[in-house]
């Protein structure tokens, strides 16, 4: 069963429509890749998954749960994550408070205000433990500010990882990052699948071919091509329109 | 703010410290020219201003109309000593429960709003409270304010203190002073205070990591409406009266100006610092020119313009150029650029 289902989502700004009846599955260990052009929607559809955006018509289901008008953190707490194209990192914090915050442990006790939250040791081991399979934890006590592009690319999925997410939601996580950076994210990601659902907006066509199970092309809000990425370099619609510049 | 050293700990060495030389002020205030209401003054406001800060400086909320919460908490005491019983604890127990009341009503209304808006609701709501005050005059005696308000006693049970004069009600409140203070660095430390620091520097990913924002915002708003009813009620208990002066627009500016002077904004001991500095400046400066505000709206546009951080951030960045441990961190982070993407 898929864990995550989106059916017939239709999302209207005003008079503009943004996204038509698009429709989406994604089932556990299984990634799936969405891209198409800029302002085809990707975000926005993104923003529906995660709570921040009601469509106007259509259902989100979340193993099964109805999870449309659910506010957004009622929805991370159900066990969707998601990382943002504009890196939204807590900047005072250090590296390790900023996973520890993230911790599905640490939420539950997000109220309480008679122990000290440094010095824990079980947020810390949690914390460590998820740095170390993105390759921050030399970088544990660094103020979040203070690290490279790449290195906050990687913190950005940790923060998302230390969720323990059912769903893992990327927005386009390779966008500034160099050639390097980017087959050290496909390494973290590739040791990643199978362990949860991943759906990644992504405009490296290379990088999202090597790692996506599906991929689906948005196109003026809709789906217009869905397939494993060897069907759908076959596809001559699709190469035509948008692979152009992949070989 | 940033995680501050000793964060883990109840009471921290800056805290004794503290309370140790505030202890000595009474047997040298009269000495450097200064009077021992002073002292008592300085104290309420400081509890009043970290009470403010716990909004603006860890939760990153604007309160522009705070001085509400004070007034309610002024207003709650006398209010109780004069119509339900003269005792100290539910006189000061009602002060905080009115300020905790009064804030939770408004913070339900404007929760939901961030920024300018925000900003504008605290304002507004503020403004409320005070034209009740004026207005409700068989209550709160109006403009002439609620008077004979008297210094209660401390009964402990086994002993009673008496704090009329001014250097018992210092040490009395003294005490409150340490506990808003303990209580505060341990909340402000938690994992709620954490959460509430989180809020400040992205309400978005906040929400997005599982936490309902709107209940968090809520939450702090009561608490520290609380704690500046507290203020409040020890204000009024002070000087015999409560008037709704404090609740106006202009007084819940003052401590404001007071939080972002001191620093409040990048330490937890900015507030206090804020307080002891426009206090005795009122009282020097006051001494000298009856123009005094200006002088001090002078020093504010100043710190504004070149020290936004202000004292406390002053202070803390002549310390990090001589603190070797941090140097020694700087220049590992030099050794440890990683090599570019």
């Amino acid at each position: 069963m898929a864990v995550l289902e989106a059916s017939g989502i239709h999302v209207r700004f005003g008079q503009r429509v943004v996204l038509e009846d698009i429709s989406f599955s994604v089932q556990a260990g299984e990634l799936h890749g969405i891209m198409g052009p800029n302002g085809a929607g990707k975000t926005t559809f993104f923003n529906v998954l995660t709570g921040r955006v009601r469509p106007s018509r259509g259902r989100v289901h979340l193993d099964g749960k109805d999870v449309t008008s659910l506010p957004s953190h009622a929805i991370a707490a159900l066990g969707i994550a998601r990382s943002f194209q504009l890196m939204t990192l807590f900047d005072e914090f250090t590296v390790q408070e900023n996973v520890e915050v993230a911790l599905p442990e640490f939420r539950a006790r997000g109220f309480d205000a008679r122990r000290a939250a440094a010095g824990n040791e079980a947020f810390e081991s949690a914390a460590m433990s998820v740095l170390a399979q993105v390759g921050l934890a030399e970088k544990a006590h660094f103020v979040a500010k203070d690290l490279s592009y790449g290195e906050r690319r990687a913190l950005e999925i940790a923060v998302a990882l230390a969720q323990r997410p059912r769903v893992l939601c990327l927005d386009e996580p390779t966008s500034g990052l160099g050639s390097d950076g980017t087959a050290r994210l496909a390494d973290l990601i590739a040791r990643l699948k199978g362990k949860l659902a991943i759906v990644a907006i992504e405009h490296d066509m290379e990088f999202l071919f090597h790692i996506a199970d599906q991929v689906s092309v948005v196109h003026w809000g809709q789906v217009i091509a869905r397939g494993t990425p060897s069907e759908l370099k076959a596809n001559p619609w699709v190469q035509r329109s948008n692979l152009g510049r992949l070989q | 703010m940033r995680t501050p050293p000793h964060a883990e700990k109840l009471i921290t060495p800056a805290m004794l410290a503290l309370g140790l030389v505030l202890a000595t002020v009474p047997l040298w205030i009269t000495g450097i020219g200064l009077y021992p209401y002073l002292g008592v003054e300085i104290l309420i406001w400081s509890i009043y201003a970290l009470a403010f800060n716990l909004l603006l400086g860890t939760a990153g909320l604007p309160s522009f109309g705070h001085g509400a919460y004070f007034g309610v908490g002024a207003y709650a005491f006398g209010l109780t000593q004069l119509n339900v019983a003269p005792s100290l604890w539910l006189c000061l127990a009602a002060a905080l429960l009115a300020g905790g009341i009064a804030g939770a009503l408004v913070a339900v209304f404007i929760s939901h709003r961030r920024g300018i808006y925000y900003a504008f609701m605290t304002i507004a709501f503020g403004q409320i409270f005070w034209f009740v005050a004026i207005k409700s005059h068989s209550i709160t005696g109006g403009e002439d304010g609620l008077l004979k308000i008297a210094r209660l006693p401390a009964d402990l049970g086994l002993v009673t203190f008496n704090l009329a004069s001014n250097t018992a009600l210092f040490y009395f409140v003294l005490l409150v002073f340490m506990l808003v203070v303990i209580g505060l660095w341990r909340l402000t430390n938690s994992p709620f205070g954490r959460v509430l620091n989180a809020i400040r520097q992205s309400e978005t990913r906040a929400a997005h990591l599982g936490y309902p924002v709107r209940l968090y915002k809520i939450a702090v708003f009561t608490i520290s409406a609380a704690l500046s009813g507290l203020a409040g009620g020890l204000f009024a208990m002070a000087q015999n009266s409560a008037f709704p002066d404090v609740m106006s627009l202009h007084q819940s500016g003052l401590v404001v100006m007071m939080v972002l002077v001191g620093g409040g904004l990048v330490s937890f001991w900015g507030p206090v610092i804020g307080v002891v500095v426009y206090l005795i400046a009122r009282d020097v400066i006051g001494a000298v020119t009856s123009a005094w505000m200006l002088w001090f709206g002078l020093l504010f546009i100043a710190i504004v313009l070149f020290r936004p951080e202000g004292i406390a951030g002053a202070v803390q960045a002549w310390w990090k150029e001589f603190d070797v441990r941090a140097l020694r961190l700087r220049s590992r982070g030099v050794l440890n650029q990683p090599v570019r993407d």
